[in-house]
């Protein structure tokens, strides 16, 4: 039971205005999982929400419930429930009537709704502001108050549309551990929109990878870090270098002008590939005992670890060390077997992963989701 | 508590002179003429027989009453069909809303008399098809087709305006909770065009209940209608200005008692955008 598929997305496209934002999109999602839609913006996360939810209707393909097709069925006879991206509280109710609509448009008799509503308060824990009108209360507060309401209605699936974004870090930091628990709490499906790659990866049971209305690739945390399918999911999820390379047999990849074991298999032979190296899995060690050798070009201390770009025959590393080095340092790098990850190539190879004009300004510039403070 | 700067208060200043000189100065006239006598002694006579003149501010607010729900009537769905179009097409509803605003009142009024008149359009058209002809003009229904044909206006707007700035995510919010159309519309839409709903009553039945010029035009002198009956005396002459001064001070009393009745009607802490 606990496997079993919830829901099913089968071959949606969607367009608007003749532009493409969902391109024949397949996608199960399991009962119970916390499954996270994670993207940049236009990748069309949030139309896949708004499918599921009833706000849209699918130019092409199926969606089931319960393997039954909901195609067609209006919004409010779904079994689902959204936290909308600003919260979307009613302005002309309080908290308990906020919380209670949901209920009362059931027609549940008023002892039950007080029940249940004290009993969601307790949950996001508001207890005692029933009364209070919802522009007296805090971010953090109509977040909750939000997830309350959503939740009072006991859907078997949650819809999540970038929860949090509105709250500042460390508030952010607290949610999330808190929907996380929430959702374990009442053992029902989460779909989690979200652009923050973090936020996927310490929240989610299940992460879908989209872009340009595809999905790039659906696994565990774990999977997605470790293992990208492709360049856009391994630059997207943290920090890589890639780099192009050539499959010389199982076990062995040529690339930066040298070769090195690795433990993927399964190419072609002299297939061409690209290979991820993730900064924090290089050892900088002395020049003359490393595996590739260059010069430090650029130094950025983050707290935690240095921020270090190293010239490698003109492609620019980045690496993650404790160690400090200095601008100018001819250094060695070495590389672990298991640090090397080999991706077959894509229409994103080449376009990611060198850091040759790596500056946070720069990143920040492409970024269209990055917020001036 | 901030202090106001010398630039605050300079910048207020016209507006003070233009309250004293057109709102307080006038009220203070007002309220002088109707507790004086023609000789300028003091008396409560314009007042206490203010009695003779109830069955034309009965009249007054009865139909301005009728007219203001009808209006409210055609307004609201009018400006909920609105919201629903395209922004360009939202736009020339508006201006066609608004260029009979632009036009002057008295043509305005006196168009109809054309339209509904023994030989008027509707009358001839009526004729050529073997009825008629109908009595349509100095009627009371002629009255109040005129008060909601004129003010019409200021109820659409008001309640347009409110309910195009209700967000579109609290009522997906509301449909996803499980509303159909009907609790959609009941449980958000109304609720927050409320204070649109009020504001246009206000706009709609203070000048009503005043109005003289259409009931004189579209209801013969049959209705006499309050604000006819201030503008009697005043055409009178200087003699009856205290009368008449009296009367509209009895008026403002009522509209100001109505206004207030409705407030606590429309409960709420908010109370909308009285205008």
């Amino acid at each position: 039971m606990n496997k079993e598929n919830i829901i099913k997305l089968n071959k949606i496209s969607v367009a608007f205005d003749g532009e493409k934002i969902l391109d024949h999109l397949s996608l199960d999602i399991k009962d119970k999982e916390f499954i996270t839609l994670l993207g940049p913006s236009g990748c069309g996360k949030t139309t896949t929400l708004r499918l599921i939810a009833g706000f849209l209707e699918p130019d092409e393909g199926e969606i089931f419930f319960e393997d039954k097709k909901i195609n067609g069925v209006p919004a409010y006879k779904r079994q689902v429930n959204t936290i909308f991206q600003r919260y979307a509280l009613f302005p002309h109710l309080n908290v308990y009537e906020n919380i209670a609509f949901g209920l009362r448009v059931k027609k549940l008799p008023e002892a039950e709704i007080k029940e249940k509503v004290a009993e969601m308060l307790e949950l996001v824990n508001l207890s005692g502001l029933e009364k209070r009108s919802i522009d007296t209360l805090s971010g953090g507060q109509q977040q909750r108050v939000a997830i309350a309401r959503a939740i009072a209605n006991r859907p078997k699936v949650l819809l999540l549309d970038e929860p949090l974004a509105a709250l500042d870090l460390k508030l952010r930091k607290d949610m999330q551990k808190e929907l996380k628990k929430i959702q374990q709490q009442l053992g029902i499906t989460f779909i989690f929109v979200t652009h923050d790659q973090e936020e996927a990866l310490t929240m989610s049971d299940r992460v879908v990878v989209m872009d340009g209305g595809k999905i790039q690739q659906v696994g565990t945390p774990k999977d997605i870090y470790n293992e990208p399918e492709n360049a856009f999911v391994a630059d997207f999820i943290g920090e890589s270098n890639i780099l192009d390379g050539k499959m010389l047999k199982d076990y062995y990849v040529e690339f930066s002008g040298q070769k090195f074991d690795c433990l993927d298999k399964g190419f072609e032979k002299e297939e061409s590939v690209d290979v991820v190296v993730r900064p924090e899995d290089v050892d900088i060690v002395p020049e003359d005992k490393g595996m590739l050798r260059g010069v430090v070009t650029s130094i950025s201390f983050l707290g935690v670890h240095y921020e270090i770009i190293v010239d490698i025959g003109g492609f620019k590393w980045m690496i993650q060390t404790t160690d400090e080095h200095f601008v100018g340092d001819n250094v060695g790098l070495y590389i672990e077997p298991d640090a090397i990850h080999i991706m077959k190539k894509s229409e994103y190879s080449g376009l990611y992963g060198d850091y040759s004009s790596y500056s946070e300004e720069i990143d920040h510039l492409s970024d269209v989701d990055y917020v001036e403070d | 508590m901030k202090r106001k700067s010398l630039g605050n208060k300079l910048i207020a200043c016209p507006y003070i002179v233009w309250s004293a000189l057109f709102i307080v100065i006038p009220l203070l006239i007002m309220f002088y003429f109707a507790l004086t006598d023609a000789n300028g002694v003091f008396t409560l006579a314009n007042l206490s027989d203010i009695g003779r003149y109830k069955k034309a501010f009965g009249i007054s607010i009865l139909y301005a009453a009728i007219s203001t729900v009808i209006t409210l009537l055609l307004a609201y769905p009018m400006a909920y069909f609105m919201t629903k179009l395209k922004v360009s097409n939202q736009r020339m509803l508006l201006m066609i809303v608004m260029i009979p605003m632009w036009m002057n009142f008295l043509i305005r009024t006196y168009s109809w008399i054309t339209i509904l008149a023994n030989t008027g359009i509707v009358n001839t058209f009526l004729g050529k098809l073997g009825i008629g002809p109908l009595k349509l003009i100095y009627t009371p229904a002629a009255v109040i087709l005129g008060m909601v044909y004129d003010f019409i206006p200021y109820m659409i707007l008001p309640i347009y305006s409110v309910m195009s700035k209700i967000d579109n995510s609290l009522l997906e919010a509301s449909e996803d909770l499980g509303s159909n159309a009907f609790n959609k519309f009941k449980k958000v839409i109304f609720p927050l065009s409320r204070p649109g709903i009020i504001s246009g009553i206000t706009m709609v039945f203070v000048p009503s209940v005043s109005t003289f010029y259409i009931s004189q035009k579209l209801g013969g002198n049959k209705t006499m209608l309050i604000g006819d009956v201030i503008e009697y005396f005043f055409n009178l002459g200087p003699v009856y200005y205290n009368v008449a001064s009296a009367i509209s001070l009895v008026l403002m009393l009522l509209i100001l008692l109505c206004m207030f009745v409705m407030n606590r009607f429309s409960d709420d802490d908010d109370g909308g955008v009285i205008i």
